[in-house]
């Protein structure tokens, strides 16, 4: 081998080394050592060691408020986000007349921005003009007046959140594709009921999928900020304050960036417990192909 | 009897479709109609479905009224220098990574991939310090440098599609005399155009709807993207209800486009990851 061939691979891939040390691991280790500093924007940082997570655990009120808030967010919406995408996943799979229109339909959301969501979805919630509660008003019931009112707020933010589960559904499209027709001819042969069919070979095939879209669905959840920012800036009575949104305000409007550090490095150490967490369930619901044998049909 | 049985299952399904689909569609419907009515109409109680006359004018008195044109300006520059960013430098690494065996190579992908993990809210506070120190707060830099390094998604999603092709290319370009660079760019490169266009779309859309990213690193009006433009606005003129339905609509057009010409791209390379 020529001694050039020896170097082409990492000339290659250069680029990607020099971006994660200046927008990646330089940033990351740089935040490591901002959470034990006492960070102004202006002069020069003091050492505190550990104070910022003492402060944080012990006297910030608002830190457990919006882990709590963060927290019944993500029950809410991660639970809704999957059984929806999959639903709609199965419709779409269905080879029907013009399906291909409905997936678009589907999808659309998924394509524009979190701005445009916000926008959208707020004119939908207005308490007084808005078209939600004017169908409501048709079916009989007088709706909340959703975005001011503390205990509605973040339903809201579920609703318009859930709006956005196009990629989602797609993964698990693409999942259901893939899955072998001869299985399906087998079990018609067999007279399995639809829901028999879904349950004893669909599902347990695409849980490599649904773990994967469990992961993904739950991080996110974890950091919502665009739509909590732009449709109720955390209000009303910091009834949506999320965790995000905390850990922004801490950075950027309230000027401590080194505790907004601290903020940050928790919720990363907790998405890693999670998605651990979820891992190490996975093989008591997880299938892979050659588990799922004929006889379960 | 049976095809009875599958027809009346169709229907049950296209009930199903046109239900949820209402979710999806009419917020869409109920802001491009509201961006063309007249005040009262927007605010009548009953809801007016239509308006009387449909006011374009609304859209172009919109886009006046605030400096769009130059959000617009900053919105494509940015989109269009990420892409390109993207385009040549992931293309790279991935050919790093796919056509070559080298120390390290498992370690440092594993790396990249494990990048992706990463909160936001954790790297976004140093990256603020970092871009203060070198002075591109409140320029486009911020928004634009990094896509120059590539992006591990993408990088990822080109990686897949590389492997997938069998060592002999390399082996012909070589014995031809060309250099890996050479084979990269003539051979590799065209083969490449699907997922290339898979990644402009997806960063077109990532770039242009970007909402944080300008909000944590610009400051001054005339450096705002159409995003940051709009979301000011609207927190300015919560009321003014027609002119941001108007401007919102004129947002959405681009990425649906995009969307509309490469949707086959982006379910193929969904399942092109997934393989992976």
């Amino acid at each position: 081998m020529k001694k050039r061939d020896r170097f082409a691979p990492y000339l290659f891939i250069s680029p990607w080394i020099f971006g994660f040390i200046a927008f990646t691991a330089g940033p990351l280790l740089l935040s490591a050592i901002m959470t034990m500093f006492d960070w102004p924007v202006i002069g020069t940082p003091t050492f505190v060691g550990g104070k910022n997570f003492i402060e944080m655990f012990t006297r910030d009120n608002q830190f457990w408020k919006s882990i709590g808030i963060t927290l019944k967010f993500m029950l809410m919406f991660v639970p809704l986000n999957i059984i929806m995408a999959l639903i709609l996943a199965i419709l779409i799979s269905k080879p029907l007349r013009g399906i291909s229109v409905f997936r678009t339909i589907f999808y659309l959301p998924s394509v524009v921005s979190s701005v445009a969501v916000a926008i959208m979805w707020g004119w939908i919630f207005h308490p007084e003009y808005g078209l939600l509660n004017y169908v409501l008003s048709l079916l009989g019931i007088s709706g909340p007046r959703w975005l001011s009112d503390p205990s509605w707020a973040i339903v809201a933010i579920v609703i318009a959140s859930l709006w956005s589960l196009g990629t989602m559904m797609l993964i698990f499209y693409t999942a259901i594709k893939s899955i072998p027709k001869d299985i399906y001819e087998d079990a018609i042969i067999a007279g399995a009921s639809p829901f028999r069919t879904f349950f004893s070979i669909t599902l347990p095939l695409i849980t490599p999928t649904l773990l994967f879209n469990l992961i993904t669905s739950t991080i996110g959840a974890m950091q919502e900020l665009s739509l909590v920012l732009l449709l109720t800036r955390g209000g009303p009575v910091k009834s949506t304050y999320f965790y995000g949104l905390y850990v922004y305000r801490n950075a950027f409007i309230h000027f401590k960036p080194g505790y907004a550090a601290a903020n940050a490095w928790f919720m990363f150490i907790i998405i890693l417990l999670l998605t651990l967490l979820i891992f190490k369930s996975s093989p008591l619901w997880v299938f892979y192909e050659h588990e799922v044998s004929k006889k379960n049909i | 009897m049976k095809i009875r049985k599958i027809r009346l299952g169709n229907i049950f399904a296209y009930l199903a479709l046109i239900v949820l689909s209402l979710y999806f569609i009419v917020p869409f419907i109920w802001m491009f109609l509201t961006a063309l009515k007249s005040e009262a109409e927007a605010f009548a109680y009953p809801p007016k479905l239509f308006p009387a006359e449909f006011r374009i004018r609304n859209f172009v008195d919109a886009w006046n009224s605030q400096p769009f044109f130059t959000f617009l300006k900053n919105s494509i520059l940015v989109t269009v220098l990420t892409t390109l960013g993207q385009l040549i430098s992931s293309s790279l690494v991935a050919y790093g990574f796919a056509r070559f065996d080298f120390k390290g190579k498992n370690i440092l992908f594993m790396i990249l991939l494990s990048t992706m993990m990463i909160p936001w809210d954790v790297t976004v506070i140093p990256l603020y310090m970092e871009f203060k120190l070198l002075r591109w707060i409140n320029t486009l830099k911020p928004l634009i440098v990094p896509a120059f390094f590539g992006s591990a998604y993408y990088i990822f999603l080109l990686r897949q599609f590389l492997m997938g092709i069998p060592k002999d290319f390399e082996d012909a370009a070589h014995i031809d005399g060309a250099n890996h660079f050479q084979t990269y760019f003539r051979i590799f490169l065209p083969m490449m155009k699907a997922p290339l266009i898979l990644i402009s779309v997806l960063n077109i859309m990532t770039v242009w709807n970007d909402y944080l990213g300008p909000l944590v690193f610009l400051n001054s009006r005339d450096k705002y993207t159409l995003p940051l433009g709009l979301a000011a606005f609207k927190g300015m003129h919560e009321m003014q209800v027609i002119p941001i339905m108007a401007i919102t609509t004129i947002m959405i057009i681009p990425p649906i486009i995009a969307f509309a010409f490469a949707q086959k791209y982006i379910i193929e390379g969904m399942s092109g990851a997934l393989k992976g």
